[in-house]
């Protein structure tokens, strides 16, 4: 017991003696774990080349600086590409994911039984699939090119804004949809002025958020030839054009720090 | 007006929150139901509208059986019923003026209600409801910048520009100060009085009850223990509905409020009848 008479007074601690005990145990279970683990690594680790990282660490800078500026002319077709697959694939998956959303909430689902396990279903193939999955599964389907990355984007894009959405949809306050309902308003019409305007904000929210990862993710999209900077990065490294290398990476940078900025500035106005 | 028979529901949890409920409402009547929280106020009235299922009984709003209607028969009945809520209900988001249209859905099509394209007419309707109300410079604002008194006079607005015959009022002042509450059920019997509607109005503060209401029904576990005029509560009715209490602090504050009230009343009466 927490609390404990000891002669007159009542002593109170936070746990029992016993889950004291359990919250110790499971701390000394967690060292051991650790432990065990370190050596696992330790014992598979070639020590030599980590001794020796920071070194190669700092030839490598040293091979990229001074940044090639003039190869710039050639990257802005590349970074409009990439904020293109990004804006785009968002577009889709937002398109795609609202009716997914209404599908699988709880309480706007047509039917329970058949409709939302199909939307749910929906949902985490499109989450548990990584973009850059979805677009070399994509360029062997319909070639190289940004299309393939357009689509990849949408495809990852659809689970995440769709969860986010539905879990918000679920949140609502039900008196607001009640009182709707209570003016014999259609179902139709519950949906737009019951439920809607409580989930416009979140609706913001998640579009603009995800646009931001998806500008991120569409940088790397390249590599395997879905199009974007990724490319030019791809080509960059494997002819060892270090200087070409560090230029594209404050470019993607400044890149990411510009989208973070319009999407803190869109939240802002919006909700 | 309103007539219920035989009106039972259990819920799936196994509350059995009406047990053969008969009322019956005239038009014009504004009858208060009181009860202690648990009683079945809020199912009784949410039967009405079917907001809540009712198990078994029979719902009579005029000559139209509530109880069984299909789903567009049912929109169709709820355009005659407006409720008013207890947290108010008003769609936060949305402008003071689209909540007062929201109570015109059943009459306008979706595309209409989508684009806002309401009416000219219901438009002119919201606008004298907001200005009977006193909020006719508020119709820009969202509803979620209102204070409580303000957000339930949008939501009797809301009820009113359904051109209905009933009123059903779930616990419209839980949420308000004293002086506010007084304000809007004055505000709520004023109005029924000017458009003889019925009212059902739920109700846990005994005192007001027995000011404005003319009727007064007591619910007590699901059954109707009282009906009968606000006078006749004593405290051998009260601790019926309610249980053991100190009662007579009660009876006679109303007693003296009855007073004042009825003076009140003669003047409103004048009024609205000036003697010719």
């Amino acid at each position: 017991m927490p609390v404990r008479q000891q002669a007159d007074t009542k002593i109170w601690k936070r746990r029992t003696t016993k889950a004291q005990f359990a919250v110790w145990f499971g701390w000394l279970v967690g060292v051991a774990i650790f432990v065990y683990c370190w050596r696992l690594i330790s014992e598979k680790t070639i020590w030599f080349f980590v001794t020796d990282a920071p070194k190669q660490a700092a030839d490598m800078a040293e091979r990229m600086v001074p940044p090639k500026w003039s190869y710039m002319e050639v990257l802005w077709a590349p970074v409009w590409d990439t904020i293109n697959i990004a804006t785009l694939g968002t577009m889709i998956a937002i398109v795609i994911a609202v009716p997914v959303a209404f599908c699988a909430a709880r309480n706007t689902t047509p039917s329970v039984h058949f409709v939302r396990p199909v939307a749910l279903f929906i949902i985490v193939s499109s989450r548990s699939i990584n973009s850059l999955i979805w677009a070399l599964m994509l360029v062997t389907l319909i070639g190289p090119g940004v299309l393939a990355g357009v689509i990849a984007i949408g495809l990852r894009s659809i689970g995440f804004c769709a969860k986010l959405l539905y879990e918000a949809i679920e949140e609502i306050d039900h008196n607001q949809v009640e009182a709707v309902i209570a003016t014999g308003a259609a179902r139709s019409q519950q949906l737009s002025f019951g439920i809607v305007p409580q989930i416009m904000p979140a609706f913001a929210g998640i579009s603009v958020f995800r646009w931001d990862i998806n500008i991120r993710e569409s940088t790397v999209l390249g590599l395997v030839g879905a199009g974007g900077i990724g490319l030019q990065l791809d080509s960059s490294i494997s002819t060892l054009a270090w200087t070409q290398v560090s230029l594209i990476l404050l470019v993607i940078l400044a890149t990411v720090i510009v989208s973070e900025w319009v999407s803190a500035k869109i939240r802002h106005a919006i909700i | 007006m309103l007539r219920i028979e035989h009106l039972d529901k259990q819920y799936k949890t196994g509350d059995h929150a009406l047990k053969d409920v008969n009322l019956e409402i005239p038009k014009g009547q504004v009858m208060a139901l009181i009860g202690p929280s648990g009683a079945g106020k809020s199912t009784l009235i949410r039967c009405v509208n079917r907001l809540v299922e009712p198990s078994s009984g029979r719902i009579f709003l005029g000559d139209l059986e509530l109880a069984h209607l299909g789903s567009s028969e049912l929109r169709r009945a709820r355009t005659r019923m407006g409720m008013i809520f207890q947290e108010y209900a008003l769609v936060e988001r949305l402008s003071v003026m689209e909540n007062v249209l929201s109570g015109r859905l059943g009459y306008v099509g979706f595309w209409r209600s989508f684009f806002r394209k309401f009416p000219q007419s219901d438009i002119d309707e919201a606008f004298n409801l907001l200005q009977r109300v006193g909020l006719d410079h508020m119709a820009d604002k969202r509803a979620d910048e209102l204070s409580g008194g303000q957000r339930q006079r949008v939501g009797i607005c809301r009820a009113l520009i359904q051109n209905p015959d009933l009123l059903l009022v779930d616990e419209p002042t839980a949420s308000l100060d004293p002086k506010t509450s007084r304000q809007i059920m004055r505000l709520i019997c004023e109005l029924c009085e000017e458009r003889q509607l019925a009212a059902i109005i739920n109700i846990h503060d005994v005192l007001l009850a027995q000011m404005f209401a003319r009727r007064i029904v007591g619910l007590q576990l699901g059954s109707i223990v009282y009906d009968g005029p606000p006078e006749n509560l004593n405290a051998e009715v009260l601790t019926q509905i309610y249980g053991e209490e100190d009662w007579e602090a009660t009876i006679e504050k109303v007693e003296e409020e009855d007073e004042e009230l009825d003076t009140a009343a003669l003047l409103n009466i004048a009024k609205v009848h000036p003697p010719s």
